[in-house]
């Protein structure tokens, strides 16, 4: 054997051996959850453009309405518990669907769709509310034309992606008491649910915090 | 606390109800700070940085990212750290136009 056969055998079995040959899946997770982890970090861009934004006004304007009292922090607040705990219930979703619990699966998918329901509706308590003070896209009592602007634009984009999870974990769960989707569905549609719940995250103390009427 | 169920690693129930009682504690402590009347630079400053722990919080137990490979980790996080820093260039603007004011 001369040795141009033998670095050709060696270089044959490296081929072989390695993952560059096909078949195996990168990062070692599915193309699903990859392909949602990929749509997150580009929301998760989206959000973050529109919070700096947000931010920069709210900064650098002097005569920022201050329009949140009480009532309004206590139900952002409220809110907040109620997102974090949908969270809690999707993990625990998740969990069931690896643990092939599928009754399970379905029962804590409803109730982070519950969760995010609640969500939705003192969300638009509250902007009825606002709306009935008099604060438009352009226009509100109090000041700087930008706070109906930013506050509608940031939570009424929130509240679409809100809404839009809670028919996508419908669809899920459907799927599941079916036996239609398997427990990387289940995954993957709680990989979305995280990311609406830590977009909150930011939109909670930057958008009411910062803007609590005090006593 | 690390279990193998049917379809790969199953977290520990009370590691996550201690993470969401953690997210509830910061929570309510940023609520607390609300009513403390600080300078709006430093109030920014702190929400900021609690709401980028509670994020982590999120991002590594919920999202299950501590528990994936380290090369799906350094794909997407610095990334998106990267960009989201390069946008806060526009803050020193914004301080400038509250101390000089807009005409």
């Amino acid at each position: 054997m001369t040795s141009q056969d033998a670095v050709t055998d060696l270089h044959e079995a490296v081929v072989r051996e390695s993952p560059w040959t096909g078949g195996v899946s990168p990062y070692a997770v599915g193309s699903k959850k990859l392909g949602m982890w990929l749509f997150i970090v580009s929301d998760a861009i989206t959000f973050g453009a529109l919070l700096i934004a947000y931010s920069y006004v709210r900064v650098g304007t002097p005569e920022w309405p201050r329009p949140f009292a009480t009532p309004s922090i206590a139900n952002a607040t409220v809110m907040t518990v109620v997102l974090l705990t949908s969270s809690v219930t999707m993990v625990l979703a998740v969990r069931a669907a690896k643990l092939g619990a599928r009754t399970h699966v379905v029962g804590w998918l409803l109730a982070t769709m519950i969760g995010g329901i609640t969500f939705d509706v003192l969300h638009l308590r509250e902007w009825l509310g606002l709306i009935e003070e008099g604060v438009r896209l352009f226009k509100n009592p109090w000041g700087t034309p930008l706070f109906g602007a930013t506050f509608f634009g940031l939570t009424g984009l929130h509240m679409t992606h809100v809404t839009i999870g809670v028919v996508y974990l419908g669809i899920i769960a459907i799927g599941i008491s079916r036996s239609k989707f398997t427990e990387e569905d289940v995954e993957v549609s709680g990989l979305y649910w995280h990311f609406v719940d830590l977009v909150w995250m930011f939109i909670f103390p930057l958008v009411y915090l910062m803007s609590c009427k005090y006593a | 606390m690390e279990a193998t169920g049917e379809h790969g690693h199953v977290q520990s129930k009370r590691l996550l109800l201690f993470v969401w009682f953690c997210l509830l504690a910061m929570t309510g402590g940023e609520v607390f700070l609300a009513y403390q009347d600080l300078a709006l630079k430093v109030m920014l400053i702190i929400l900021m940085g609690l709401s980028i722990i509670k994020a982590s919080l999120i991002i590594s137990y919920f999202m299950h990212l501590r528990y994936e490979r380290r090369s799906l980790v350094l794909t997407l996080m610095p990334a998106l750290v990267f960009v989201l820093c390069m946008m806060f260039v526009v803050f020193p603007d914004s301080v400038r136009l509250l101390t000089m004011g807009v005409r």
